[in-house]
C-alpha cells in the first residue's frame, strides 16, 4: 500500500485546491448540461398550468405576460405575473400566477385561470410546503365539482365569499387543515383583487 | 470480512437508522410517506456509492488533517450533480424531494462511512460497503414512511385502504415520526436479543 501524503502545509493546500477545482470543473459541466432541460421543464410545467386552468386560447400567453400590482404584498413580491389567454384576437380570459405567505409552512404559489367576468375557471397549485396528507390536499380539494361547498370553480369572488366557513365564507375548509385553506383562498383574492385593480375584468 | 456480510451488514446488524442511529434529520422529515422514503433513500445510496467509491481511491493522496474538508467537497459535489440531473430530466420526482436532495450533504452517514470505512478500505470493498448501507437506508426509509403511511393516512405507496380522514393524523406530522421510529427500533432491538 502506498504511504499516505505528509499533513505538510505545502501538501495540504495543493491538495485542497486541487479538489475543489475538479469539484468545480465536475459541477459546471453537469450544470451546463442540464441547464436546457432543467429550463425546458419549468417552462412545460408552466405552460401546462397555463392551459389547464385558462380559458381555451389560441395565442402563446407566456409571450403575452404582463404584470399587476399585487394587492396587500409581500415584501419583494409586489407584482404578480398574468398569462391573458386569447381567441381570435380578442381576450377571453386570464392566468394569474399568485401567492401567500400564510401557509402553514410559508410560500404557497397558485396558477389561478379565470373568465373574463373574473368567474373563477379553475386553479393549480404551483409551490408549497404544507402537511402532506392535510395541506397538500388542496390541489384537489377546492376543484371537486361534485362537492359544491368546498369547489371554488364557477365562484365569482364578486358575488361570492371566498374565505372558509369558520371565518364566515362560503368555502369549506380541508378538514383538519384550516390554515392551509386560509391561505390558500388567501392567494386566490389576491389573485382575484390585484387583476380586478389592474382593470381587467368586463 | 467476506463481501458478503460486508454487503449484508447495513441491513440489520449494523443498519444506519435503526442500530448507528446515524441520519436521524432527513429520515424524520421525508418519511410521511413509503414513496418519499424510498426516493430518499435511494438518492442517498447513489451518493453514498459514489463518495465511498472515489474516497477509497484518493485516500493515499489526501493528507490526514485536511482529510474532513476534502470528503465535504467530494460529497457535496455527488449531491449536487444528483440534484441538477434530476431537476432536468426527472422534475416530477425532483418535485416530490427537491427539498431533501440538498440535506444529503450533512446526512452524518455518508460522512460517517467515508470516515470509517472508506478511508480504510480498498475501492471494490468501499463500493459494496457503500451499496449495502445505501440500501439498508433505503429499507429503513421504506419501512418508517410505509408504517406511518398506513396509520397516519390509511395509505400504502398511495393506494388507499381505508376513507378519508379515517388516519391518525399525528403519524404524518413531526411528533409521530419520533413515535414510529422508537417503537421500530425496540421491535428490532428485541429481534436483535433473540
Amino acid at each position: 500500500m502506498a504511504k499516505k501524503l505528509e499533513s505538510t502545509f505545502t501538501n495540504m493546500v495543493i491538495v485542497l485546491t486541487v479538489v475543489s477545482l475538479i469539484a468545480a470543473y465536475a459541477l459546471a459541466s453537469v450544470f451546463n448540461v442540464t441547464k436546457e432541460p432543467i429550463e425546458q421543464a419549468a417552462l412545460q410545467k408552466k405552460l401546462k398550468a397555463i392551459a389547464d386552468v385558462a380559458p381555451a386560447f389560441e395565442n402563446d400567453p407566456n409571450a403575452d405576460m404582463f404584470k399587476v400590482a399585487a394587492i396587500d404584498p409581500s415584501p419583494g413580491l409586489d407584482s404578480l405575473e398574468v398569462y391573458p389567454a386569447k381567441k381570435g384576437g380578442e381576450i377571453v380570459g386570464y392566468a394569474v400566477k399568485s401567492y401567500t405567505m400564510k401557509g402553514f409552512s410559508g410560500l404557497i404559489e397558485v396558477m389561478i385561470g379565470f373568465e373574463k367576468d373574473g368567474t373563477i375557471k379553475n386553479y393549480s397549485v404551483l409551490k408549497h410546503a404544507e402537511t402532506p396528507g392535510l395541506g397538500t390536499k388542496m390541489g384537489t380539494w377546492f376543484n371537486n365539482e361534485a362537492k359544491p361547498n368546498q369547489c371554488i370553480n364557477g365562484k365569482n369572488p364578486k358575488t361570492a365569499n371566498i374565505t372558509v366557513s369558520k371565518d364566515g365564507g362560503d368555502i369549506d375548509a380541508i378538514t383538519a387543515a384550516t390554515i392551509s385553506s386560509r391561505a390558500f383562498l388567501d392567494a386566490i383574492n389576491r389573485g382575484y383583487k390585484s387583476l380586478e385593480e389592474g382593470g381587467k375584468y368586463e | 470480512m467476506s463481501n458478503f456480510t460486508n454487503f449484508t451488514k447495513g441491513f440489520i446488524k449494523e443498519n444506519p437508522v435503526f442500530v448507528l442511529l446515524l441520519g436521524m434529520c432527513p429520515t424524520l422529515g421525508t418519511t410521511t410517506s413509503a414513496i418519499n422514503g424510498m426516493g430518499m433513500g435511494l438518492a442517498t445510496a447513489f451518493v453514498l456509492i459514489m463518495s465511498n467509491m472515489v474516497i477509497s481511491a484518493v485516500k493515499n493522496l489526501i493528507p490526514d488533517k485536511v482529510r474532513i474538508p476534502a470528503f465535504i467537497v467530494i460529497i457535496a459535489s455527488f449531491v449536487t450533480i444528483v440534484d441538477l440531473l434530476m431537476a432536468g430530466y426527472l422534475p416530477a420526482l425532483h418535485e416530490q424531494l427537491g427539498l431533501f436532495i440538498p440535506l444529503i450533504v450533512v446526512n452524518c452517514i455518508v460522512l460517517g462511512r467515508a470516515e470509517s470505512f472508506a478511508s480504510k478500505n480498498g475501492v471494490l470493498a468501499s463500493i459494496i460497503d457503500g451499496l449495502g448501507m445505501g440500501l439498508g437506508f433505503t429499507f429503513a426509509l421504506v419501512l418508517l414512511g410505509g408504517t406511518r403511511e398506513i396509520l397516519g393516512s390509511g395509505a400504502i405507496f398511495g393506494y388507499k385502504f381505508i376513507g378519508d380522514n379515517d388516519g391518525m393524523l399525528i403519524f404524518i406530522l413531526a411528533p409521530g415520526a419520533f413515535i414510529a421510529l422508537g417503537y421500530i427500533i425496540a421491535i428490532i432491538n428485541n429481534f436483535k436479543k433473540a
